[in-house]
């Protein structure tokens, strides 16, 4: 189980790449980068996978004393907490970024924007 | 052509290493040194039924801290990068076709109720799988759905703008109590931690984590509507 999701994962995260280094709209490499967030969230929450546990919250069925042998491995659930929240943030600060780009050049294919290559 | 044969090239390396990842990972069969200690002394040190809980708001609480910030400098420079130049009054004056039947009743009916759930996942944080970053998002989410049912709706800046620094400073006066009445910055024993399981428990994770779902809310908020006040080109 752990397997398959941290596979899946680490193929989103190619297939965002793909996407973000193939595509030449500023949009579609937005959601080609969010795919790959998505990929890197996903193997992250694989790693505190362990076979047979149950989710890090303490009630009826997993009690106080057993903690320890019932539950999955809380700390990437926070981290990925985190990272989902700043991912909407960048998601966010990207299309403000790219609605000025628009805004001077018209257009929202990136081999327009030459201004800083050398 | 011979770009996308590089990017394939790229991806196949990184393919690679990342089987290597995948092939040479053992699944733990126990809890690490640190999880083993947030698992054995969140109930009788934190009260929180919910460890991922208890970790984001008083184990590592001021990294949320820190999160929180980087979330209102998001806000503060998409709201920076959008108003410039931005005219005031009724944007571009186009008429827009109306949102339709189906939409505008939806929202009236759904609005109300998901600002209820949403208030409701982050008062039950230290219960449930929930929280203030979850109940933000979905409070934010109600406001998303008035702007699609009416993107012409302005969304009052001022009020987003007190709840956002209202609740910030909160969290943080929340924060320096701590210092004065428990063991250190953003401690939650300022308050009695209670029985385990119980709405009021784990001392001031509730209150705390409201706080951070006021600011997260209002953030996103902030977001939403500064992206939907920019005119068409």
């Amino acid at each position: 189980m752990a397997y398959i999701a941290m596979t899946t994962g680490f193929v989103l995260i190619l297939i965002g790449l793909f996407g973000a280094l193939t595509n030449r709209n500023i949009l579609r490499m937005i959601v080609a980068f969010t795919v790959a967030n998505t990929g890197v969230n996903l193997v992250m929450v694989a790693v505190g996978y362990m076979h047979g546990r149950t989710a890090p919250i303490l009630d009826e069925a997993v009690p106080v004393a057993e903690a320890v042998a019932r539950i999955i491995d809380p700390v990437p659930q926070a981290l990925v907490l985190t990272a989902i929240v700043i991912g909407v943030g960048v998601t966010a600060l990207m299309l403000a970024y790219v609605y000025k780009l628009y805004e001077t050049k018209r257009t929202l294919d990136i081999s327009a924007f030459k201004d800083l290559k050398w | 052509m011979i770009r996308r044969l590089f990017v394939i090239l790229l991806l196949l390396g990184l393919g690679a290493i990342f089987a290597g990842l995948v092939g040479g990972y053992t699944p733990n069969d126990a809890l690490n040194l640190s999880a083993r200690y947030y698992a054995e002394h969140t109930a009788q040190d934190i009260g929180a039924a919910n460890i991922v809980t208890a970790i984001i708001v008083t184990f590592r609480g001021l990294d949320t801290l820190g999160e929180v910030t980087v979330l209102f400098l998001t806000a503060a420079i998409v709201g920076l990068v959008l108003s410039h130049g931005h005219r005031e009054g009724e944007g571009s004056g186009r008429e827009l076709p109306p949102a339709g039947e189906l939409l505008t009743t939806g929202t009236q009916l759904l609005v109300p109720l998901i600002l209820l759930l949403g208030v409701y996942v982050f008062v039950n944080g230290h219960l449930t799988p929930g929280g203030g970053f979850q109940g933000g998002a979905i409070l934010a989410s109600a406001i998303l759905l008035l702007l699609l049912t009416d993107p012409l709706r302005r969304i009052s800046h001022g009020l987003i703008a007190t709840i956002e620094s209202t609740a910030g400073l909160v969290f943080v006066g929340i924060g320096v109590l701590g210092i004065f009445f428990a063991g250190g910055f953003l401690d939650n024993r300022i308050l009695p931690i209670g029985s385990l399981g119980a709405l009021f428990s784990a001392g001031a994770i509730p209150i705390v984590y409201s706080f951070i779902g006021l600011k997260v809310g209002a953030e996103f908020s902030s977001m939403l509507a500064n992206l939907s006040e920019t005119e068409d080109l």
